[in-house]
């Protein structure tokens, strides 16, 4: 059943090529029809799931390549499950979206099928080729939709940066699963066969250590790790909406969720050797990109800056190595997710009504977008981690988890952060709602039908859910992550010496 | 004797002199049939290449000629890079003017020095089967009498060639002299163990001299210094099998010389190996930025598209040697997809012909949808990106050097260089998807007509390109079982 939620925009993908040409419209309704079909299995899928049950459930594996040991092995256990619901959902609200789209939609449509179908299948996989493949069929689309339905006049610039800076840590982390490949003896691909073998077998500290710094690299630009984002803001700002939806909210997402599936299970030495590391670069995501941030004259550019600095919190609560703190970052991986394509959503709406996104233009239009405008608030409140948005409960527990595990400068800088993350999220809203209406801007008009409003209702709807009820999200995610953290206890005796036990004195 | 191992080439023989005789002394309206009689015949030849036993092993001559795994996998390679070649000339021949029918007996003859290079497996036979390939070529690429830049590409091909050939006979001289025998076989029993032969210098020499040569044919630094002019001169048919089969039976020399005779030397010669291959990836990719001449491009292209298969070579493994195979594969699809969409394009300028500048290109989908979503799909293959065949091909090379990355750890700047080098490709193969994309086409652009014979090339291309992508586990396994025939 997961593996139809993937497949279905795929084959929808693959059958739209064959339309004529000027039949854009049925192209979009293809694509809205697809989306929301996947949307609504992830939907079923999420709450067919047994959090009781700690492994792989919806489990479909095929054999691909034998002699590789490749296998086309997908599922759902308690970290994907709420990603791909979140992905789905992004998926059609991008979808919604796209019908702004009114050059070459049939290309778009496409573009946009594969791009949701890959990164749902990428999230789903167990197997690290197939985990790779369908990323990379996911990124693919989001460079070509920059180039040519892109924004801006740094549009070409944009699309080369991003194009060439993300291949080159995609490549990174091929490099590294190879690696990975070769030194366990597993002699396969597949995530559950790996760890299989390394109950028996341990793989040499050295090489876990090289594999762990390849796969933090790669992910680690991926992910817009600091100081590896540059490409992030400015790519964000050029791309077209649906594509900066569902590039920063879901394909970003991929990284984070390939630390959580390969780099702590299967490298547990290379983990604890590194994730200090890890979480000193995260201070430089939430510090100095929250810094940045806070400069920007560009609501889309502080938008970009701003996504990078959230994810710091989510390398924050990896790093942190507890239950509490892996917890925390799925949860702010799903929340971002939500939010990432509802801040673009909106940024998008807003260029389409007022035509500037420069902060200083802008004003007052809380009175004349009443729903609109609330909508943006309540983005921008649940950006600061406002209690009741999902973000808050992430953030959280990332705080739990990493108070005990680091340093006092990190757990500081990581506070400050928050009130950093307040005062670019507030003073955007700020200015673009409050204050007195630009004349240029008297004639604009509130999003009308009901049929505008429901993708930006849906988001935050899903904000709220997962806020007032984190529980749904917590009891799948938590015994998935133990299960993931056995690894680490497991090794901890070889990397950190235990205190010898207390000597008892005879008297 | 056993000539009947050579059936295959024998019958290509006859089919090639039949249409050179055709070219003479038939009259003019079955001098036309002649590309459909090679095209007809050649499908012949590989259905019975299908049936050739791979697992079988028989030789013929003395052992000079052998008919092993590697020798049916490059066959069928070949014969289907020829059929796809002569489905070029079809195209245009169906397009401006009659192709003369020297023309095709000379691909037939170069198709020819291919499949016994293929089965070389004596000094003497490797050297008289690239000598017919590079022959056959002087002609090819001067084949434009008319084009200026076609005479000297040919001028050009022949004399460095003619060095290379020089290297190679002085290199074979050397080695039989040292070692005695000419066999690969008996070469390698001949090292086996004797540590002072396989280090004496004038062995050593010899076997360098070989690699010159032999390097010269794939386009290996710092052996490429012709391939950008002789790309670009050369007629589109000619660069097109230039690209592929003469490269291809370079390929499979190198890996019957060097890892199937010559092991005891090439062993000692790892980082070396691992050297030549760093500097093509990185010359031929830094070198095609600047490229506004398609065909250029393309060439600079193959020279960094050889780095990676020599990738193949410096891994000292079947694993490399598998991927090596399965790459050349997939990138003959990719480039001869490419040389149909430029045949299809400019030949209809009716002058010159030979003016391949990229800015032909600029909003080339909306002169034709088909040829525009060909060129992407076959550029983004030679690129690497899943799930096209190219990506799979270029994982199996990179997971066959890091797999060889435990005897040594320059295997880590050479996996380096490879990302480097396709982050760079990247660059110049979206460079030329953006134009047709999202610039807008030129003033006196019109529609495109294709006829059927790059129809049948481009959707056979595709498919492959696709199919081998997304199941890549038949031409794999028959890569790594062709490759298991080298016995390392």
């Amino acid at each position: 059943m997961v593996e139809w939620i993937f497949l279905i925009p795929l084959i929808v993908a693959v059958a739209l090529l064959f339309l004529p040409h000027r039949w854009g419209t049925v192209a979009w309704f293809a694509t809205f029809a697809a989306t929301l079909v996947s949307m609504i299995l992830a939907i079923i899928v999420f709450f067919k799931f047994d959090p009781s049950v700690a492994g792989i459930q919806f489990e479909h594996k095929f054999v691909w390549i034998k002699s590789l040991g490749i296998n086309f092995h997908t599922g759902v256990d308690g970290i994907n499950v709420g990603l791909i619901l979140m992905g789905a959902i992004v998926a059609f609200t991008a979808a919604c979206l796209s019908w702004d789209i009114k050059t070459r939609e049939k290309e778009f449509s496409i573009l946009l099928l594969l791009m949701s179908g890959g990164i749902l299948g990428a999230f789903a996989s167990f197997d690290m080729f197939f985990f790779y493949v369908f990323h990379e069929l996911a990124l693919i689309p989001t460079f070509i939709m920059i180039g040519v339905w892109g924004q801006g006049e740094d549009k070409d610039y944009a699309t080369f940066q991003i194009t060439i800076y993300l291949t080159i840590g995609a490549l990174i982390t091929l490099a590294g699963l190879i690696l990975l490949y070769i030194y366990t003896g597993a002699k396969s691909f597949d995530v559950v066969e790996i760890r299989s073998w390394l109950n028996n077998n341990i793989l040499v500290t050295n090489h876990q250590s090289l594999i762990f710094s390849l796969l933090m690299i790669g992910f680690g630009i991926l992910v817009s790790l600091w100081p590896f984002y540059s490409w992030a803001p400015l790519g964000y700002a050029s791309a077209p909406t649906p594509a900066a939806m569902m590039h920063a909210g879901v394909i970003k997402k991929f990284g984070l969720l390939g630390f959580l599936r390969i780099c702590i299970p299967l490298l547990p030495i290379g983990s604890v050797e590194w994730m200090h590391i890890v979480a000193v670069l995260c201070v430089g995501n939430m510090l100095y990109c929250g810094w940045v941030a806070m400069q920007q004259k560009n609501l889309n550019m502080l938008l970009g800056y701003s996504s990078v600095a959230h994810m710091g919190f989510a390398f924050l609560g990896i790093a942190s190595l507890t239950a509490i703190g892996l917890t925390g970052a799925v949860i702010i991986m799903i929340a971002h997710g939500f939010l990432a394509a509802l801040s673009f959503a909106l940024s998008g709406w807003y260029f389409k009504q007022t035509g500037t996104l420069e902060l200083d233009k802008m004003g007052g239009l809380q009175k004349r977008f009443p729903f609109m405008g609330s909508i943006l608030l309540m983005a921008m409140l649940a950006g600061c981690g406002l209690p009741g948005f999902a973000n808050f409960v992430g953030e959280l527990l990332v705080f739990f988890g990493a108070w005990r595990e680091f340093a006092f400068y990190v757990v500081i800088g990581a506070w400050s952060a928050l009130v950093i993350g307040a005062i670019y999220m507030l003073g955007a809203a700020r200015k673009i709602l409050h204050g007195d209406v630009p004349p240029e801007f008297s004639r604009l008009r509130d999003a009308q039908t009901l049929w505008r409003k429901i993708p930006y209702s849906l988001l935050i709807a899903a904000l709220l859910f997962f806020g007032l009820f984190p529980g749904t999200l917590t009891r799948r995610i938590e015994p998935s992550v133990k299960i993931i953290l056995k690894s680490i206890e497991k090794n901890e005796y070889s990397v950190k010496p235990k205190p010898a036990a207390p000597v008892k004195l005879k008297k | 004797m056993n000539a009947g191992a050579l059936i295959v080439e024998i019958s290509a023989a006859i089919l090639g002199l039949t249409v050179l005789i055709i070219g003479v002394a038939a009259p003019e309206y079955l001098k036309r049939g002649a590309g459909l009689l090679t095209l007809f015949g050649l499908c012949l030849i590989l259905l019975f290449c299908f049936t050739l036993q791979p697992y079988f092993i028989e030789y013929a001559f003395g052992g000079a000629y052998v008919m092993d795994g590697l020798a049916v996998f490059a066959k069928k390679f070949f014969v289907i890079a020829a059929i796809l070649i002569v489905l070029l000339l079809l195209a245009e021949e169906s397009k401006s003017k009659p192709v003369p029918c020297e023309y095709y007996a000379l691909i037939i003859f170069a198709l020819i020095g291919m499949m016994l290079a293929a089965s070389a497996s004596n000094l003497i036979l490797l050297f008289v089967s690239i000598e017919l390939v590079t022959v056959s070529f002087y002609v090819l690429t001067g084949f434009n009498k008319n084009s200026r830049l076609s005479l000297e590409a040919g001028i050009k091909y022949l004399v460095y060639s003619g060095v290379a050939s020089a290297f190679l006979v002085f290199g074979i001289a050397l080695v039989y002299g040292m070692s005695g025998v000419t066999g690969f076989k008996e070469i390698s029993e001949t090292l086996k163990g004797k540590t002072e032969l396989v280090h004496s210098p004038l062995l050593q020499i010899g076997f360098g001299m070989i690699l010159v040569g032999l390097g010269f044919k794939i386009a290996m630094a710092p052996f490429q210094l012709w391939v950008p002019d002789v790309y670009q001169g050369a007629p589109s048919p000619t660069t097109a099998f230039l690209a592929t089969g003469s490269k291809a039976a370079g390929f499979v020399l190198l890996i019957r010389f060097f890892l199937n005779a010559g092991v005891e030397v090439t062993t000692q010669w790892r980082e070396q190996l691992i050297a030549l291959s760093i500097l093509t990836i990185l010359y031929g990719n830094l070198c095609a930025i600047p490229q506004r001449n398609v065909k250029r491009l393309i060439g600079y292209s193959s020279i960094a598209h050889a780095g990676y298969l020599l990738m193949g070579i410096a891994t000292l493994g079947i694993d490399g040697v598998g991927a090596l195979l399965y790459y050349l594969f997939v990138y003959m699809l990719a480039v001869l997809a490419i040389f149909g969409v430029l045949g299809a394009v400019y030949s209809d300028n009716g002058k010159g012909v030979y003016d391949c500048d990229i800015g032909i290109f600029s909003g080339f989908h909306k002169r034709s949808q088909f040829l525009a979503v060909v060129m992407t799909i076959a550029l983004a293959s030679l690129a690497g990106i899943p799930p096209l065949a190219g990506f799979f091909g270029k994982f199996l090379l990179v997971k066959s050097a890091l797999a060889a990355s435990s005897i040594s750890s320059s295997y880590y700047y050479l996996i380096a260089a490879a990302i480097g080098g396709v982050a760079v490709s990247i660059y110049y193969y979206f460079g030329i998807i953006k134009l047709i994309y999202w610039d807008e086409p030129r003033q006196d652009a019109d529609k495109l007509e294709i006829g059927i014979p790059v129809v049948v090339l481009l959707v056979f291309a595709i498919v492959g390109m696709l199919y081998w992508g997304i199941m890549p586990s038949g031409l794999f396994e028959s890569a790594k079982s062709a490759a298991n025939a080298i016995g390392l």
